[in-house]
């Protein structure tokens, strides 16, 4: 099995960083994944944005593909981005379980490769 | 430029998402108002929006106005434009005049940081409060306690014992 490649994309414009992190850390442990490191990668400019497809921080990106899909409207730049938690909140960061089901599934696909 | 607490607000002029015009003078005798600089598209002035609205109706009684202002560079950032700022207080039923600061002067002679940040002015328009809304955009049983807090003690003439707090959100969009 392949090891999972995990990104944090983020902007300084938004507090939400550390927090963020450390939500991803705690969910590669909860699913056993705990040896993963996440990739650190800072979107300084609306170029960055617009050449990573940056919609907002944070984005975190697992093999590549964004937790939360965007809306094909959504537009790239340098803003901090709305999560939308389980129970309808709004939040800065994904849910917790959407979090952990999104590398559950990251890997399986892993294992399958 | 930033707005020290005990200072008295500077002036501003703003129109609100109906056209109507808002000034300091226009809040002459209300006991308090509370400016809460926001916008349309951050995460955490979104989620503390709710309780925010929640301080305007319990406190509205009281004579206490709310005001949010949004001064984001709209050029940039279109989803804080006027018509969507008028779009969203339509949509989601305000009670709050939404007011746009265009050329962002307001935010900068009260030296808000970002959004939301909250400035809580006593009748002689002194700023007396200053921050985040609550402890934890994360937990609405936080109520806004800050705020309230600030708003029971201008309310009641005694001093607020925590004027000042960190504000925590997105960073104001500049021109």
């Amino acid at each position: 099995m392949r090891g999972l490649d995990v990104e944090l994309l983020w902007w300084e414009g938004c507090p939400s960083t550390d927090r963020a992190l450390a939500a991803v850390r705690e969910a590669l442990t909860d699913v056993g994944l705990g040896d993963v490191s996440v990739q650190m990668r800072e979107i300084r400019t609306d170029g960055d944005a617009l050449e990573s497809g940056f919609v907002g921080s944070p984005t975190i990106l697992i093999d590549g593909a964004d937790l939360v899909p965007a809306a094909d409207d959504e537009p790239a730049g340098l803003s901090c981005r709305v999560y939308r938690r389980r129970d309808g909140r709004i939040s800065p960061i994904p849910d917790p379980d959407d979090l952990r089901e999104a590398l559950r599934r990251a890997a399986e696909r892993a294992e399958v490769n | 430029m930033t707005l020290t607490i005990g200072e008295v607000a500077p002036d501003f002029s703003l129109l609100d998402t109906q056209g109507r015009k808002w000034s300091v003078a226009s809040y002459d005798g209300a006991p308090a108002t509370v400016l809460v600089f926001t916008c349309n598209h951050c995460p955490y002035a979104l989620a503390w929006q709710d309780r925010i609205a929640e301080v305007a109706n319990d406190y509205a009684a009281r004579g206490v106005r709310v005001l949010a202002v949004n001064s984001n560079d709209a050029d940039r950032y279109p989803r804080d434009s006027p018509d969507a700022m008028k779009e969203r207080v339509s949509r989601e039923e305000w009670k709050i005049p939404y007011l746009h600061d265009a050329t962002q002067e307001v935010a900068r002679e009260y030296g808000a940081k970002v959004t939301p940040d909250v400035f809580v002015l006593d009748a002689e328009g002194r700023l007396r409060y200053r921050g985040a809304p609550d402890a934890d955009y994360d937990n609405p049983g936080e109520r806004a306690e800050w705020l309230r807090e600030a708003l029971d003690a201008v309310l009641s003439g005694s001093i607020v014992a925590r004027p000042e707090t960190k504000p925590v959100g997105c960073s104001i969009k500049w021109k």
